[in-house]
């Protein structure tokens, strides 16, 4: 409404969205016709499909959070909380159509656990332990969930926006309360889901390989990045002068918010690393020789980027309320957890065959593009400031 | 040098902060404001610096972790190598990882504990110390605000007083301090 895609911002998007194509071309045209092309193909389709709509999965989770503990400060800035989850439906198409493709091929050598040779005995592919799990991992029942987690996702976040635009209309506490409900239900699913999504969808390509954090794991870099995102539009969006309720300190929260989840990332990835390194179980060290091996620097360098450049730069109370700081650390984290899905997926599906060239960085400008066009356009059909939020008052006092 | 202080009470802490920026306004120095509960907004109203505290959490951190690096390395590399589950014991680099979760832990408790007790000691309200606080009602629901004669050379008392009195205080108090 009051917010219009400006002629900037149009430039960026069609720059990443024409450097995208054309460097995705390029990518195309080299690599046509290599062994592992196809393979290629849709692992960057699951890197950045799962990274981009992990994006707007963190906002709506962050904005059930929100609700759920009748968080104050946040009510400035729920408007771009829920632009960016309404990116939601087309990550949803977009990686939903890359995994369709995926399960039309068997599995593409990404999944193998979809290839029909894998579970049957007759065959010289048979592969006992993943025989062992068919019943967890076949494609039927694996759509079935992806099919559960994204409706579930899409009618909680239609709820939101529903209730989000009513409430300007109507005010009063009791669409609050309703909010407050959905939000606490939807962290009751989200908490199974984040888990046992990412087994599905990024763990299930290392097939022989398992571990129970990998869940929490791959949650804690979607709210991190999450977090990037919500700072640098909530930036954008000020810094044309729109979000006049959003203070320094709101802009403050957001950067300790992005300093908080880097830990939690950093976190959990040790514990999933010491553990392994420490027990040294041959079933398990196979993930992490196979990325060491292939991506030894990308790996670490990876694990420095979104560890110790947040915890340093971010550290002081002047460094979270810096424009300049928090985009420039902002990029470098996004890119970091990039690199992280990337390793994640990769690492597994191409293993040594894996490198990034055009067409990595060609899809993933692509892609950026695509999302920041849709965020801003979500934000360009609401108004930015909501008018009977309960806690308004409190945000537009925040002070910290 | 002997010196007279003003202590001025308001039972409500928005009086006070506007009584605050009226005086503040017209150049008084507040030296002090008591209150039961942290007022919002306040510090930068009376001039607070903003905390050191950060910095020296940091620092303690840092001790932390330099002692728990040292500390380990003598323990479990060079005094008496210890073995757990065959990893190398003869390096403190390649069995880094052991040690951090220890590392960890130390640099958190390290910091804490320094912070909270230079908070205590900066206050001087290390427990048995004597209250600082000029009256027991500001810890119930009263508010105090302390200035210091010395602090507004430009001001004799009188002036004081009658600026005092625009700002709806509900008890004024004076004494002289040696």
């Amino acid at each position: 409404m009051e917010f219009q895609i400006t002629k900037n911002a149009k430039n960026l998007i069609y720059g990443l969205i024409g450097t995208g194509l054309v460097l995705t071309g390029i990518g195309l045209a080299t690599g046509m016709g290599d062994d592992h092309f196809s393979t290629r193909l849709l692992t960057n389709g699951i890197i950045n499909g799962f990274f981009f709509f992990s994006l707007g999965l963190g906002a709506l989770f962050f904005l059930a959070l929100s609700y759920a503990t009748e968080t104050g400060w946040y009510a400035s800035v729920k408007r771009v909380i829920e632009g960016v989850a309404g990116f939601l439906p087309y990550g949803m198409a977009i990686f939903g159509l890359v995994l369709l493709t995926i399960t039309f091929m068997h599995g593409a050598h990404i999944y193998i656990w979809m290839d029909p040779d894998m579970t049957d005995p007759t065959s010289h592919h048979y592969d006992k332990i993943i025989d062992g799990k068919s019943a967890y991992l076949n494609p039927i029942f694996f759509w079935i969930r992806t099919l559960v987690y994204f409706s579930v996702y899409l009618i909680f976040l239609r709820g939101f926006q529903k209730r989000s635009i009513e409430e300007d209309r109507i005010g009063g506490t009791e669409l609050h309360f309703k909010n407050y409900r959905k939000g606490a239900t939807f962290l009751v699913f989200f908490a199974v889901f984040s888990s046992t999504s990412a087994w599905d969808w990024l763990m299930s390509i290392d097939a022989h390989w398992f571990s129970t954090l990998f869940g929490w794991y791959t949650f804690a870099g979607m709210w991190c990045s999450t977090m990037v995102v919500l700072v640098m539009t909530t930036l954008y969006l000020k810094s044309l002068g729109h979000l006049e309720k959003v203070n320094d300190s709101h802009i403050h929260d957001l950067g300790k918010w992005t300093f908080a989840t880097s830990f939690l990332w950093s976190y959990l990835f040790f514990s999933q690393f010491m553990l392994i390194w420490y027990a040294n179980i041959g079933e398990e060290v196979t993930y992490y020789q196979m990325r060491i091996e292939n991506f030894k620097v990308i790996y670490f360098s990876m694990f420095v980027i979104n560890f110790a450049f947040p915890m340093l730069i971010l550290m002081s109370r002047d460094a979270k309320r810096n424009i300049g700081v928090l985009i420039s650390i902002g990029l470098v984290i996004l890119c970091g957890h990039w690199l992280d899905v990337y390793i994640m997926v990769s690492g597994g599906s191409l293993g040594m065959h894996a490198h990034i060239g055009s067409l990595e960085i060609g899809m993933a400008l692509l892609m950026a593009g695509i999302f920041i066009y849709t965020v801003l356009n979500n934000l360009t059909k609401v108004p930015l400031t909501p008018v009977n939020h309960p806690f308004l008052d409190e945000s537009v006092h925040h002070e910290i | 040098m002997s010196d007279k202080v003003i202590y001025v009470m308001y039972d409500d802490d928005e009086v006070l902060k506007d009584g605050a920026k009226k005086l503040v306004s017209k150049g008084v120095k507040i030296n002090e404001v008591f209150s039961p509960f942290p007022i919002h907004g306040i510090d930068p109203i009376i001039g607070v610096k903003q905390t050191r505290l950060g910095i020296m959490a940091f620092l303690y951190g840092l001790t932390g972790l330099t002692v728990a690096t040292l500390g380990m390395r003598y323990f479990m590399v060079v005094d008496w190598p210890m073995n757990i589950g065959g990893k190398p014991n003869f390096s403190y680099l390649q069995n880094m990882l052991a040690f951090v979760p220890i590392t960890f832990e130390f640099t958190v408790l390290c910091a804490a504990h320094g912070m909270a007790i230079t908070y205590l000691l900066l206050n001087k309200t290390l427990p048995g110390m004597p209250a600082q606080n000029p009256d027991p009602r500001t810890t119930d629901d009263k508010f105090v605000m302390e200035i210091r004669l010395n602090e507004n050379p430009s001001m004799s008392e009188g002036d004081l007083d009658a600026i005092i009195k625009e700002t709806g205080f509900i008890e004024i108090d004076k004494k002289d301090i040696k």
